[in-house]
């Protein structure tokens, strides 16, 4: 369980750190998404409990003893939702790159400086 | 340089809280909580056999509406971003090069896949409540499968008007069923305005498959019309 603890930890660092020295915007927005996966792992592995199976209450995990059985069914539940509220977002700033790009023809963030002081 | 450096201190310290979040985190050994609660009733209450969608669907059925509401303000941030205008002069691309039709090999695969993928897409939003699976996932096959024909064939046009019935159609019918739960249940998205059914067989759970492929064909047509306006940009 802990080498997913250390993967999810160690992609939010490397998406922190291309979001923070990458000069191309489309690269910013991939860094973003690294984070989160990253989060999403973590999320997923604070609901596990060693031993037990997945929340599906089949021939294998009877309603009585299912308390006993299963994992966290909901951090599961909140990472469904974290995934596509993510995807939502991505496409989004992937939108206003392409609307930067038609304006002046470049990705680079060094380039937009009209909002700078 | 400097930025690089503050951008290296900054993630030191960042790998400093994480590792002392990391060795201060018990691992749980037993469902505490609501999680507890969650199990221990969800099966006899709701009749789902997937608890995942027993939670996503009905305890935390507002959270859903809420996530699909965001996904829909996305969609139409992207389609108004991405709105033509006359007046908008666009620099023209100096590399512009007339687009070449794919091979018939591979519009004639593209276009054998797609009907399949849309079915598997549809077996996994109908499955949401037996299976890992739901609408969310189904929703983003099928998309999946209108990507591969708009990446086989330049020449591919959704119908909007079909896209747009459907999207809002569901959408609509989404929060009617929720509604329909006041009434007829114990509140708003209540699952139990249908009969729960036997445990296990496709027609239970009341109206969680029902919501599930609601949302399914609304995630899914909202997902391609995303790549439509994606698409058409260029």
């Amino acid at each position: 369980m802990n080498a997913v603890y250390v993967t999810g930890f160690a992609l939010i660092i490397i998406g922190l750190w291309g979001m923070l020295t990458q000069k191309n915007m489309i690269k910013m927005i991939l860094g973003l998404a690294v984070v989160e996966t990253g989060v999403q792992l973590i999320m997923v592995a604070v609901g596990y409990i060693g031993g037990r199976t997945a929340p599906i209450l089949d021939s294998a995990v009877p309603v009585k003893d299912a308390a006993e059985m299963i994992v966290d069914p909901v951090p599961q539940a909140l990472v469904l939702t974290a995934i596509v509220i993510g995807v939502a977002v991505n496409a989004l700033a992937l939108t206003f790159v392409v609307k930067l790009y038609q304006k002046r023809r470049s990705l680079n963030i060094t380039d937009y400086k009209d909002l700078k002081w | 340089m400097i930025k690089r450096l503050f951008a290296f201190i900054l993630l030191i310290f960042t790998s400093v809280m994480f590792y002392t979040i990391f060795s201060n985190t018990v691992q749980s050994t037993e469902l505490k909580g609501v999680a507890k609660q969650y199990a221990a009733r969800g099966a006899d209450e709701l009749g789902a056999q997937n608890l995942v969608t027993a939670i996503v669907v009905t305890y935390r059925g507002l959270d859903t509406l809420g996530e699909v509401a965001v996904l829909f303000l996305a969609a139409t941030g992207v389609a108004l971003l991405l709105r033509r205008r006359k007046e908008d002069e666009v620099l023209p691309l100096s590399e512009d090069k007339p687009k070449r039709q794919s091979s018939e090999l591979l519009r004639t695969g593209a276009n054998l896949l797609a009907p399949i993928m849309v079915m598997f897409g549809v077996y996994i939003f109908i499955n949401g409540h037996l299976s890992p699976g739901g609408g969310f996932q189904g929703g983003a096959v099928i998309a999946s499968a209108v990507l591969l024909l708009f990446l086989s064939d330049i020449n591919y046009k959704i119908n909007h008007t079909v896209f747009g019935l459907i999207e809002s159609s569901s959408g609509v019918l989404y929060v009617v069923t929720g509604i329909l739960g006041i009434f007829l249940a114990g509140g708003f998205l209540d699952n139990r305005i249908l009969p729960l059914g036997e445990l296990g067989s496709i027609l239970s759970a009341g109206a969680i498959p029902v919501i599930y492929t609601l949302i399914g064909l609304k995630v899914g047509t909202e997902l391609a019309g995303i790549i439509d306006n994606m698409r058409r940009e260029n």
